[in-house]
This record gives structure tokens, sequence and C-alpha cells, in this order.
């Protein structure tokens, strides 16, 4: 049984780990922003709950960094010690409409990277100090490489990626487990606007188990599905001079 | 690329909404609208060409349990499977299961399933004590047997047309244990089958029939008869060990084949079976083939079509057994050929499909125009014996067999949402 902090807790992935970890007996703190669908999860995980484990919530928009502090003491009152911290909270910027204002792409860097590192950097001087626990954050594929066709997302989730490599690299002397998490295409709504047709799409329920069975494994780094990490190193192996001729 | 779970029929092209939000207001589209849950109906109830389809996937939230009553409330979107892994090991169970627990809350209502316990608990309809439709003015009703009766017994059963259905609260079944007791008894002709069935029935909460569907002359309708009921005995420690695997590809031909059908039906048939009661998991002995997931692939490309009908009593054995003929004088059948037997119990919906009789239910691998002329002989016999196809396994019947299996249909359009439709539905009203 641990004690699990969820950022995002109601996007599609961290729904379903939030499932998983509630059957699994865990204790959890959910972090959203919208309080309608926080109160659906929430009683939702009541439900399948056992009535000896603790499900706590708090409502606050993660961009906000200065409320980033308060919700681990909120969640620390809930939960007592903080074992795991997943950081799921993310949004898929429209590409075209970034790239005609400078506004919408800064905010969406503050979205996808800034708020989740400064979510990251007080959990890891939690972790740090009682020496063990783990830091799970979702990133994306996009991160590996910049393409055309979403180079916001793929910046912001690449920053994100290279934060926790440098917090793998600190925190792996003392104990702390930090998993960076590579979905692929996952049928969320966030990907409605997607034909979701082949063989290259996968459900959250998919993703959510791949986490946890990263997580218990030790983890550094999963590409969600294990098929991802194959394509993605051929994308990052095509030479620049070529690459940038392609569409992608 | 959303289809249904046999790949029939083929349908233009949809538009697909999530719906996630049970406070939501449904899409603002110009197509018509139907409701997809989990894609596991085997015809188009839940497709809609050129429409919209509203996922229901995300929609899976529980709302509320009472673990004294057992009364459950959730979204339209919960598959039974996440009812049954949080219930049934605090004691409760479904009181209704269909074959497969990958169905949807909503789905299970609007098509009112069935399981094979019907001569016990009817259909999963009577079950529901309430749900809230979401109508495309923006109406929420909340429907019971006790308020907006009209808009309940039109919803169950009612194939998605009326509306959305976005929660409903179930009313489970106490359990001992999560084990079944289960009796396997093999049966030489159809004769038999009638007779092992009747009294089976007394015993047993749940029986069903498998039949060798190639099986002709004095062999005809052989098969394997399986009871069951829930242990009394507590086993809660002992759980099931899970051991799904996948099919992963679909190949180019069906592997369900005459030669693969012959040699598997005569070894099932054959297979030495205890003669005494058998301890089984409930997984297994309800849902053996949710462990083999996309089993629908092993028809190939073409898919398949699933044929089921309801024969009323006094003309089921003559009809039944005229059925089996023309089915293994044509050759070709599935083992999934599947004989029970539905009571009097009466439905909750307008339009649902079980009523008292016999029900086989029998996949075809899809060989085109073949089996589809087929399907014209099964039909001449379904006629004649006024029985019913239902819409929740239909692919192609004409609209006549529609018309006449469900009498309730002019009083049902009324309450049909002038926003909602489906490819069967146009299909079977045209």
């Amino acid at each position: 049984m641990a004690n699990i902090v969820i950022f995002g807790a109601t996007s599609a992935i961290a729904t379903e780990c939030a499932k998983l970890f509630v059957q699994r007996g865990d204790h959890i703190f959910l972090i959203a922003r919208n309080a309608e669908r926080l109160a659906v999860l929430e009683s939702d995980l009541q439900v399948r709950a056992g009535s000896d484990q603790r499900i706590g919530y708090a409502v606050a928009d993660l961009n906000q960094h200065e409320l980033h502090e308060r919700l681990y003491t909120k969640a620390s009152e809930c939960l007592g010690k903080i074992d795991t911290v997943l950081v799921a909270h993310g949004s898929l910027p429209d590409q075209g409409a970034c790239e005609q204002s400078v506004e919408l792409t800064l905010n969406e860097l503050n979205t996808n990277a800034l708020s989740a590192i400064s979510i990251l950097t007080i959990g890891a001087n939690l972790l740090e100090a009682q020496g063990y626990g783990a830091l799970v954050a979702i990133s994306s594929v996009a991160g590996d490489r910049g393409r055309q066709s979403n180079y916001v997302y793929g910046a912001a989730k690449g920053m994100l990626t290279l934060f926790m490599q440098g917090l793998r690299n600190r925190l792996a002397k003392r104990g702390v487990q930090v998993l960076t998490v590579k979905p692929g295409f996952v049928d969320t709504p966030m990907t409605q606007a997607f034909d979701k047709g082949g063989l290259l799409w996968a459900q959250p329920e998919q993703v959510a188990q791949g986490i946890l069975t990263a997580l218990s494994k030790g983890k550094d780094e999963v590409y969600l599905l294990w098929f991802w990490r194959w394509i993605m190193l051929i994308i990052k192996l095509i030479p620049e001079w070529l690459f940038k001729k392609l569409t992608l | 690329m959303y289809h249904s779970w046999n790949m029939n029929p083929k349908v233009g092209k949809q538009y697909a909404q999530y719906f996630s939000e049970r406070y939501q207001e449904l899409p603002k589209t110009n197509h018509s609208m139907i409701a997809y849950g989990n894609g596991r109906s085997y015809g188009d109830v839940c497709l809609n060409s050129g429409g919209t389809l509203i996922l229901t996937k995300r929609l899976n939230h529980f709302i509320e349990f009472d673990p004294t009553s057992g009364l459950l409330k959730c979204e339209s979107g919960v598959l039974l499977k996440d009812i049954l892994d949080v219930v049934a090991s605090r004691g409760w169970f479904l009181p209704v299961v269909p074959g497969t627990q990958f169905v949807t809350v909503g789905g299970a209502i609007a098509n009112d399933v069935h399981g094979k316990n019907h001569h016990s608990h009817g259909s999963f309809g009577r079950h529901v004590a309430s749900f809230e439709l979401l109508r495309s003015d923006g109406e929420r009703l909340v429907c019971s047997p006790a308020s907006n009766r009209e808009w309940f017994e039109s919803t169950v059963g009612g194939m998605g047309l009326t509306g959305l259905i976005t929660w409903a609260e179930i009313q489970l079944m106490p359990i001992q244990s999560t084990f079944m007791n289960t009796l396997s008894q093999r049966f030489e002709s159809l004769n038999d089958y009638w007779k092992l069935m009747e009294q089976a029935k007394s015993k047993w909460m749940y029986n069903v029939a498998w039949i060798d569907c190639l099986a002709k002359g004095r062999e005809l309708g052989r098969g394997v008869l399986t009871s069951a009921e829930h242990t009394v005995k507590p086993m809660r420690s002992a759980e099931h060990k899970k051991k799904n695997v996948s099919f992963p590809l679909t190949p180019p031909i069906s592997l369900v084949n005459k030669v693969s059908l012959t040699l598997f039906n005569s070894m099932y048939f054959h297979l030495p079976r205890p003669t005494q009661v058998v301890p089984l998991h409930y997984l297994p002995y309800f849902f053996p083939l949710d462990s083999i997931y996309h089993w629908n692939r092993m028809y190939g490309k073409k898919g398949f079509f699933q044929y089921q009908c309801v024969i009323p009593p006094q003309h089921e054995k003559s009809a039944v057994e005229a059925l089996l003929k023309t089915i293994s004088d044509y050759g070709l059948g599935s083992f999934l050929a599947v004989l029970k037997s539905f009571s009097n119990i009466p439905t909750a919906g307008l339009m649902s499909f079980p009523r008292e009789g016999a029900t086989l239910a029998l996949d075809f691998p899809n060989n085109g125009r073949k089996t589809l002329a087929l399907f014209n002989e099964l039909d001449q016999i379904v006629r004649q014996a006024n029985g019913a196809l239902y819409p929740a396994k239909d692919a192609r019947m004409p609209i006549d067999m529609f018309a006449a299996g469900y009498p309730a249909l002019y009083e049902f359009q009324r309450f049909i949402d002038p926003r909602f439709s489906s490819s069967f539905w146009r299909r079977v009203t045209r």
C-alpha cells in the first residue's frame, strides 16, 4: 500500500492509473482543475475503494505555480508520507494557432512543461529528504524530436523529458525512482480530433497498466505502447538534412 | 474505424464525439446521433452511417454503491466487467449477464440483454431501478418503473433511439462466493435436449446448450448442456488466475471453415466430461471467450454474422429442428452455436427481444451471398413460427421480419428522439 499524489487526476490516463492504484489498495490524493470532473472521479474511486482506504482531493489550476507547495501540504495532511508523485496534467496545443500567437505558445509551454517542472522540483526535494519514493511524469514521444506538426507540444515534452533525466541522475543516489512515461497515440478525449484508425492507437487502460508495471519494476523510462521505442529510434536516426524535408 | 464486433455490415463515414461528463450537453451536430459504447453488438444498432457516434467509453464512472442493499449507481459507459470486478468479491453480482462482460451498462439496457438465467431472472432491464435519459432538446428525464414509466419502457430495449442514457441504477443480486457449481451433460439428439432442458430449468439457475451444428440425421441437434448455480459455500480466498491471450492480427481468410469446424465440433462433443458437479470461477464460466481478446479476428477480414432468433413455445420443437436441419445441410456454421430457453417473465421494455420460447444463436463466417441466402431460408422458418430476430445481433434482417417480430413498433416510434437514429433503424424501417 502506497500513498500517491496525482496532479492532473482527471486526464484519461491518470484516471485509469488512479483506478488501478485504488484496486491495489493504495491511498490517493487527487488534484485537478475542474471541480465537477474531480468530484465525479472521487466518488468513482470511493465505490472502488475499501473502507480503510483514504481518498482525498483538491481543486487547483496547476498553471498557478504558487499553489504547488500548498498542494503538497494538503496531500501530506490527507495521506501522511508521500510515496509516489504522478504528474499527468497537460493539454494538446493547436499547433497552427500557436504559430500565430506568442502568448498561446508560452501558455502551452507553461502548462506542459513549466508547471510540471515546478511540481517535480518540490516533489524531488520532498522525496530526496525522506530517502525513498517515486516521481512519475507523463511526457510524450513527441518530445523525442521536433516535428512541424506539433513542435510546441514537442518542445514542452522534450523539456520535461530532459528535466526528468537530470532529476534521475541526481536522485538515483538517494533511493528515489524517477520514471519518464512516453505515450504514443492514446485514444482519449484529448485526441478527439484525430482519425483513430490503425494499430498505433492505445487505450488509456493499457497505458495505465504499463505505467504501473514500469513503476513496480523500478524502470527509468517507458514507451507506451512498447513499439514506440523503436518507432522513435528510427525517427531520431533520420539525419536532419533529410528530416527537415519530410512532413511529419 | 468504428465498427461492430462482427465487422458487418460495413457502413459509410461516421463522425465520432466523446461524451465523457454526465452533466454535459449533447454535441451540437447537424447529423443524427447514436450512442456507441464498446461496440460489442453484432450489427448496426450501434452504428450511424453518415451520422455522429456519441462515444460513451469515458462516461465510465461509478457514482454510488450501497453494500447493504446492493443498489449500484453508475454512468452508462461503465463495462459490466468493471462492475463485476468491484462487486463480486463483496458478495454481489449482476442478476443478468450476457456472454461477454465487455459491454456497457447503456448497451445492456438499450438492447435489454439476456443471459443463461432467463427462466429465473428475465432480462437485464428488469433489474434496472432507474436511469437518466438525456434528450436532444436538453431535457433530462429520470426514468423508472414508477416515474416517467413510458420513457423507461421505451428506452429499455429501445436500441439507443430514445436519447442518451447517462447513468443507471442497478439492483444487484447477493452471492455467497465467486465460484459456480457447474454440471455438463451430453445429449445425443434434439429430443434429448428438450427433456434435459426441462429438468434442468427447475433445478439450476443457469442453463445453456452448445449444439453441434454439423450433426445430421439421428444425431441432429446433439450437444452439451451446461447448468450452473452460484456456489453457496464461501470460497472467496481463491481468486481466479487470469491467463488472457489475444488474437494478434486478422488473417486474410476465415480460420473457421469446414475442416476446422468438423474437427472441433466432433472433438468438443466427445470430450470426456465429469459426470458430477464441478466448481468453476465465474469468469471462465460466464465469459470463456473474453479470455481471448479480439477473437472476432479469427473470421478473417470479411468478418462474420450472428443469427439469433426466438421461437414461441407452440412451434419451438418443429422450428428449431427445421432451423438446425437447414444449417447442417448448409454445412458451415461455427462452434459458437447456442440453444437456450426463455421463460414468460415479462420484459421491462416495449421493444425487448426476449419472449417465451426457445432461442437459437449461431455465428457464421461471412461467405457473402451464400451466407445471406441461408439466412433467407432461416427467416422463412422463423416467420412461419411467429418468431423474431434480435436487433443487437442483426446486420441484415428484412423489414417485414422486424415489423412482425416487434408489434409495439408503432407505439415505440413516438418515443424516438428526433435527433437520434442508427444505421439499423434506417435499414429496418425504410
